[in-house]
């Protein structure tokens, strides 16, 4: 092997869901050469599997909505952890990254007056998200798919060939990023279809490579989830930030065992669902934390009217964030009220006619038609929580998307402080529209203000390559680990020791275990050639797990309460002493590093646009005299000018 | 659990062969199951594309005893507890490595076809479109581009030599789906159809229809009423301007 393939672009976007495809709409429309690159085929990503909606203000349905409750709601989704300027900038702009996607070709439902329809979800005081069916993530990589084909093909006809300025590389994995005295040079990795090495040298690159979830074992998220651009970032001297928050989405399929995890969406419950316990019992209605009490019904009676009559009823509490609802599903299988495989019950065949479920739910009904031999519009469902998001990522400007590495952005589900503690469900695919075009249209202005452009070192180049092409071999000794055995070891730690509900007891056996498991990482080989060989292709893949793996375990030791995707048993409280802390990974010459660092501070402005006696829930006494004085002096100056 | 046989194709696009393989399969497993547990023991080199292993990405298409199918929506239980199941490549596209097949035929064919074209009065935001009026393209948009239908097509399955002209009922429904879209300003979709893409080869014996594993109606709803009104336009485009304003005869056929 050794011989290397190198292309050189403008802007490097790692990562071919829809944050990385929105990023490279921007930067090539800026007029930056791009390329993306994409670790499955093209159209394939993770955000294909998104079904209920994405987020956004437009009140279509509902003219109450604006981005000021978009806001509240994301802020107290995120239990107040969330940087509030990120969440701002998202329920701003979220609206018209939609409204854009029609100018694309997209095909949303719509209302009666032929408008985008927008349906319920948990967390959300409005019908907020844009959706088609159960499927609204398929749309939206086929629609920014096709929108990048239309580039191309303007750039075929200006300048006479579709890949001029912008180009994938389908089935591509990105091992490194190459950095010249601090800043981005560009990326080394391999093409999977021939196992060939290739050197982008790129002064800009855009991580959207999406989550971690394949570190567990019960999850939503596919193979090509191992935290790739976590773990670049930091081995390029970046920081993640909120690594302890993981969310656990409630309802995930349990039965057959082969397909437990696989995603049940929010809209079941959002459109009318209902959970109930071995008993029968609707039981989300004895989990309504304090901080929510106002803002949930107390019957079913309620419950129920809200759907016909939200105005004057408040929302039943299956609706509820998803880390209330993954834990108090947690709590009922704990107390011996789960279903027969270990779930709970969720069931919206009494709830809507046969023909509307399948008209509004066709991909739930199809995947249990076809996966369990349950009929959605004849049965209720079995669901329990799977791993499905990571809240924490890379730490990066909210305005601009760039990380503390000069010319390395990050958006999407990669990227951190966004959705705080806890996401609500429809704010993933809006953040990754919003993020991704402020981190393609910021990357694109960095790389036209450089006079000089950072160079990769040939050094760094041969290194990998010798790593990369080290870790085959002819056969397996007692000397060598299996990737495949390797990758189960971890995901059990993960599950049994660092998931839904954690203790410290717990999580500092789970470090011993990873501390171990990356010494047999070390030691982690595959056998066959290099074409089209996904046993190496895990072998380099699992290092990065290890890695990001770590700083959820560390930040989740170190974070001794409990608030949105994480639970610790043995701090049962959320303390608003933590409210002011954020933890922050980065790698030093031993290891991971964690410290804590200071949330910025909220305008007054936006602080504002909440209750005093809700801001009481979250913030300590001390924050909330300095609040009371700002609104006063604010008050007072109104009063003078 | 019970021990069943398997024939996997194993090689490249210089030829490979069926390799024998016994192994466990347990209660509600799929096809994919097996293919991974044998890369987790006796085939870790074993090649097979795959993503969201619930029958949304379309990455996981062979062919299961002769059936193209998607890997990841093909259940165990379907076969008989003494059936030998062969799974090989889609077999009307170049193989990359065992299971693998380069579908970039596939992404040529979509880069040829004309992107949507949006109408320049209207702003983003001030899209207004009837939920009958977008169904009709919303089904072809229900195609996860497994390209099942593209492996089917006996116009190129048995004749390489069609491809060039030929781009298959998976940018068919494309077509149709544009021509359907309520806000699409291109004027000569069908015409593009037939003149560009091949649309004229289709004898409509429906097998893409057959393996669609989204159900999408592609002969029914994509491919025949589009062959019908390139016909009509043909003799009078008086009626295709009509049928550009009504739209709702698009609705029958």
């Amino acid at each position: 092997m050794s011989q290397i393939e190198r292309h050189s672009f403008d802007v490097l976007v790692i990562g071919a869901g829809g944050a990385g495809l929105r990023a490279a709409i921007e930067s090539r429309t800026a007029g930056q050469k791009t390329a993306i690159i994409s670790k499955s085929l093209f159209g394939k990503a993770h955000t294909v599997m998104a079904e209920g909606g994405a987020a956004a203000a437009m009140g279509n349905v509902n003219s109450g909505d604006n981005w000021q409750v978009h806001f509240r709601d994301t802020m107290r989704g995120g239990k107040f952890l969330n940087h509030y300027r990120m969440a701002e900038l998202h329920a701003k702009e979220a609206p018209d990254r939609i409204w854009e996607l029609e100018t694309y070709g997209a095909l949303f439902d719509r209302t009666k007056d032929g408008k985008i329809s927008q349906r319920n979800f948990g967390g959300h005081e409005y019908p907020r998200l844009a959706h088609v069916g159960d499927r609204t993530g398929l749309e939206m990589i086929r629609t920014l798919q096709q929108q990048i084909v239309s580039l191309q093909q303007e750039d075929k006809r200006n300048a006479g060939a579709y890949e001029s300025k912008l180009k994938i590389f389908h089935e591509t994995t990105i091992v490194e990023l190459l950095v010249d005295d601090g800043r981005i040079a560009g990326a080394f990795g391999y093409i999977r279809e021939t196992g060939k090495f290739v050197l982008f040298e790129a002064p800009a690159v855009i991580l959207a490579t999406g989550g971690v979830g394949k570190s567990f074992k019960v999850t939503s998220n596919s193979w090509e989830y191992t935290g790739d651009g976590h773990a670049l970032a930091l081995r390029a001297g970046a920081s993640l930030v909120n690594m302890e928050f993981v969310q656990f989405h409630p309802t995930g399929m349990v039965w057959p065992p082969s397909v437990k995890g696989i995603l049940v969406t929010e809209s079941v419950r959002g459109d009318g669902g209902v959970l109930t316990n071995s008993e029968g019992k609707r039981f989300m209605f004895d989990y309504v934390p304090d901080v929510f009490k106002d803002q949930y019904a107390t019957t079913e009676a309620e419950g129920d009217r809200w759907y016909t009559d939200p105005d004057n009823n408040k929302r039943p509490p299956e609706l509820l964030p998803r880390d209330e609802v993954a834990r108090a599903i947690n709590a009922e299988v704990k107390a011996g009220r789960g279903s027969p495989h270990g779930g709970v019950f969720l069931d919206v065949s009494s709830r809507m006619k046969a023909e509307e479920i399948v008209k509004r739910l066709p991909s739930m009904h199809h995947q249990f038609k076809e996966l369990a031999d349950v009929d959605i519009t004849a049965e209720p469902m079995e669901v329990g929580p799977t791993c499905h998001y990571v809240m924490g990522g890379i730490e990066v400007d909210p305005d601009t998307q760039e990380s503390k590495v000069t010319g390395l952005f990050a958006a999407g589900e990669v990227s951190g402080g966004m959705h705080g503690s806890n996401r609500l469900g429809g704010n993933s695919l809006s953040d990754l529209l919003v993020f991704g075009k402020r981190a393609g249209e910021h990357a694109a202005t960095y790389v036209a203000s450089l006079d000089a452009r950072p160079k990769p070192r040939e050094a760094d180049v041969t290194a990998l390559t010798e790593y990369a092409e080290g870790l085959l071999v002819d056969t397996f000794t007692e000397e060598t680990e299996n990737p495949y055995t390797l990758q189960q070891d971890l995901q059990e730690v993960m599950n049994d020791l660092v998931g839904i509900i954690r203790r410290a007891g717990e999580l500092e056996e789970a470090l011993t275990k990873l501390s171990e498991l990356g010494k047999r990482v070390d030691k982690v080989k595959a056998t066959g050639g290099f074409a089209y060989n996904p046993g190496w292709h895990l072998a380099i893949d699992l290092r990065n797990m290890i890695t990001v793996s770590e700083c959820i375990a560390k930040a989740a030791l170190e974070r001794n309460e409990s608030r949105g995707g994480h639970t610790r048993e043995d701090r049962p409280a959320m303390d608003p002493q933590w409210r002011k802390v954020n933890l922050v990974c980065t790698l030093g010459e031993s290891g991971i590093v964690l410290k804590r660092q200071p949330l910025p501070t909220m305008p007054t402005a936006l602080m504002s646009l909440f209750d005093r006696s809700e801001l009481s829930k979250y913030l300590t006494e001390a924050e909330l005299d300095e609040f009371d004085k700002a609104v006063t002096a604010t008050d007072e100056d109104g009063e003078t000018s | 659990m019970s021990t069943r046989h398997f024939r996997i194709w194993r090689g490249d696009d210089d030829g490979g062969e069926l390799t024998d393989y016994d192994i466990e399969v347990n209660e509600g497993e799929v096809v994919l199951d097996i293919i991974h547990r044998l890369q987790a023991t006796e085939a870790p080199d074993l090649a097979v594309r795959w993503n969201c292993k619930a029958g949304k990405c379309g990455s996981c298409s062979a062919e299961i005893n002769g059936k193209p199918r998607l890997l990841c929506m093909t259940r165990m239980s379907t076969f008989d507890e003494n059936e030998t199941v062969t799974v090989t490549p889609i077999r009307n596209f170049p193989i990359v490595r065992d299971l693998v097949a380069d579908v970039s035929y596939n992404y040529e064919k979509a880069r040829a076809m004309p992107a949507f074209a949006p109408p320049s009065d209207l702003a983003p935001g001030e899209y207004r479109m009837q939920q009958v009026d977008v169904e009709r393209s919303q089904e072809f948009r229900k195609c996860i581009e497994c390209f099942l239908c593209q492996n089917v097509c006996h116009v190129t399955r048995d004749h390489e030599e069609n491809k060039e002209a030929f781009a298959g009922p998976r940018l068919f429904i494309r077509a149709a789906e544009l021509d359907m879209h309520p806000l699409d300003t291109k004027p000569d979709r069908k015409e593009f159809a037939q003149a560009e893409q091949g649309l004229g080869y289709c004898n409509i014996t429906k097998c893409c229809t057959d393996v669609c594993p989204e159900h999408i109606k592609i002969t029914d709803n994509g491919i025949i009423p589009m062959k019908e009104r390139v016909v009509d336009r043909k003799y009078d485009p008086l009626v295709w301007l009509g049928r550009k304003i009504f739209r709702r005869d698009q609705l029958d056929g």
